[in-house]
């Protein structure tokens, strides 16, 4: 069976992807998990999860204006120029 | 070509990063496979010469120091090796390839070791010429490889640093124990002047085109040069090539290694060639019914 | 020499000599991820043997790497069980798990001693040791699971049980006989234990090739 490692380098950080091994079973990926990522002290935490267990996904509709729901979808600088203007409190240098 | 494939060798020229599961050219794939499964056939080819040195070691740190570095290569073996598998080549189809001798490894794992002075001369040099091109493949284009390397390089940043202490303790000792350093290096220079290849122009070599390497050969080669060929004469050690010198443009010259021979050497005529891959296959065969045991998909 | 002398040394002796011959799979091992492994574990035991030769190289006033390297093939205590030249896989699997079986009931004694160097370092060895052990069950459990590996397994075992038998001595034997008859679903004869205080053959060529480089300069040369 191939067995996936997750790995957290510092608690507190995300856990990422480490890399993958050949193990027959639950021990013997929790020995191989310790020897490849971690017999150096370089992981605080691991992740072992056998391969079959992820699903991938890397298609995402975009069909559809979904700007609304982004920051990308905002642009504010004309408005609020108008709305400083209309309350005298516009500074000269345009200042956010 | 066809417009897809150009269209991606634009793309890895340009900068894209390729993953597994990612549509790429036949040609990419293939050539990706043979470099990458050559990487993973030399750092297990290359724990060979080493290994009988750990049972040899002269000091309890050495031993240790020794195993741990060996054991590295090894891991990186399978860690590479896993990279070739899911581009599609099983584990166990790169191994009887190489047994066989119809995939390549490394031209400095061809060659016997002789004394301790070997052991040193290796972990330093070897290691160090090794990590130039490890280095660059940290920017090659298929990601799960440069992946692999990142954690591959933070590894053997040890390596070199035993080997180079390695090599200052017997400087520093008996004359005997200099000798074995200058005789080592006077074996091991020309091999290692082999090691990053022929002088092909970047331009020229696939592997460039395709951004699997992104260095030249020649261009490693002169990183190892300007890197430790001051190291290497600080210590006193004499470099065999008497037209080895640094011109005042910052480039090396040197006798033109003889490529004939390193091609001779990495299709098998190596002096120590054919034993090790002899010694592969027989311990290959013995432990053949654990693997069935234990990893029949893998075996 | 002290018994407290005598007694570092037999155990660093065994954690050497079998760290040497695990240290013999380096690169050979049946499989990658298995090579990984079990060179941790020869460099843990490689790691042991320098901290009980340096314990007791204070008392005896040398350094550890003269008590691993410069003794005489008579001066070394190593158990027969770890001096045996076994590179065959169920073999090396059957002395690994015996071995640390012994070696548990072993360091549960010393982890007791009045010695406080000798308990605060049975204890340190111990916690590493506890994954060497899980490996050994894990490795005993899988190859009793398929009958080839089972047939080769029995095979190892029963040949190395009379060295193993003579790791441990008289006092604490019998715990580590309970505990093997325990595990296996075979018996195990009663037989004579092959004692320590007589080297196997193998021990004089493996000290030999060990000593080569460090014999090739004069005693005290740096490397």
């Amino acid at each position: 069976m191939i067995w996936e490692v997750f790995r957290q380098e510092r608690k507190g950080q995300p856990f990422v992807h480490g890399g993958s091994f050949h193990a027959p079973n639950q021990a013997f990926a929790d020995a191989y998990a310790r020897e490849f990522y971690a017999r150096r002290q370089e992981s605080v935490a691991l992740w072992i999860v056998p391969r079959q267990a992820i699903t991938a996904i890397e298609e995402f509709p975009d069909e559809f204006d979904l700007k609304y729901r982004r920051v990308d979808g905002y642009s504010i600088k004309e408005r609020l120029r108008e709305a400083r203007e209309r309350a005298g409190t516009a500074s000269s240098d345009g200042a956010r | 070509m066809d417009a897809r494939t150009q269209e991606f060798l634009d793309q890895v020229q340009a900068g894209r990063q390729v993953e597994t599961g990612d549509w790429m050219p036949d040609e990419y794939r293939a050539r990706l496979i043979k470099f990458i499964e050559m990487h993973g056939n030399s750092e297990l080819m290359g724990v060979l010469p080493e290994r009988d040195w750990i049972l040899r070691a002269p000091t309890l740190q050495r031993k240790l120091a020794l195993t741990a570095k060996i054991q590295d290569e090894v891991g990186h073996c399978q860690l590479i090796y896993r990279v070739v598998e899911d581009l599609g080549k099983p584990r166990h189809q790169c191994l009887d390839d190489l047994i066989s001798g119809k995939s390549k490894f490394h031209n400095v794992f061809h060659y016997p070791t002789k004394s301790w002075g070997d052991v040193g001369v290796i972990a330093w040099l070897v290691d160090a010429a090794a990590i130039i091109s490890q280095k660059a493949l940290l920017k090659c284009s298929y990601a799960p490889y440069a992946r692999v390397m990142k954690k591959v390089c933070w590894e053997e940043s040890f390596h070199i640093l035993h080997g180079r202490d390695t090599v200052l303790a017997m400087v520093t000792g008996t004359p005997a124990q200099f000798e074995l350093v200058q005789e080592a290096l006077n074996r091991w220079w020309g091999p290692l002047m082999h090691f990053h290849g022929t002088p092909i122009p970047a331009e020229e070599d696939p592997m460039y085109v395709w951004r699997i390497k992104s260095q030249g050969n020649e261009d490693a080669r002169q990183q190892f040069l300007e890197g430790y060929v001051p190291q290497i004469l600080e210590l006193g050690l004499e470099i065999p090539d008497p037209n080895l010198r640094r011109g005042d443009d910052g480039i090396w010259e040197y006798t033109e290694p003889d490529w004939d021979e390193l091609m001779s050497v990495v299709t098998g005529h190596g002096p120590a060639s054919q034993e090790r891959l002899a010694f592969r296959r027989l311990s290959r065969a013995e432990v053949g019914w654990v693997a069935k045991v234990m990893l029949p998909e893998a075996a | 020499m002290s018994d407290r002398a005598r007694l570092l040394l037999e155990l660093a002796d065994d954690e050497l000599i079998l760290g040497w011959r695990n240290s013999e799979w380096t690169g050979i091992a049946p499989f990658l991820e298995e090579d990984v492994a079990f060179s941790s574990i020869a460099q843990n035991e490689i790691g042991h043997a320098r901290a009980l030769y340096e314990l007791a190289a204070r008392e005896l006033g040398t350094d550890a790497d003269a008590l691993a390297f410069d003794r005489t093939l008579e001066e070394y205590r190593s158990a027969p069980l770890v001096e045996l030249r076994r590179l065959e896989w169920a073999r090396t699997i059957a002395r690994h798990w015996l071995y640390e079986t012994a070696d548990a009931v072993r360091l549960e004694a010393l982890k007791a001693s009045d010695d406080p160097e000798i308990a605060g370092l049975a204890a340190k060895m111990d916690r590493e040791e506890t994954y060497h052990r899980i490996h050994a069950e894990m490795w005993l459990d899988r190859l009793l699971a398929a009958p080839e590996g089972r047939t080769r397994l029995e095979e190892g075992l029963r040949e190395l049980w009379p060295y193993a038998l003579g790791v441990l001595d008289d006092e604490l034997r019998p715990v580590f006989v309970e505990r093997v008859r325990a595990r296996l679903p075979f018996e195990l004869p009663d037989v004579e234990p092959v004692p320590r205080g007589r080297h196997e053959a193998e021990l004089e060529e493996l000290l030999g090739e060990m000593t080569m480089v460090r014999r090739s300069a004069p005693a005290g040369a740096r490397w």
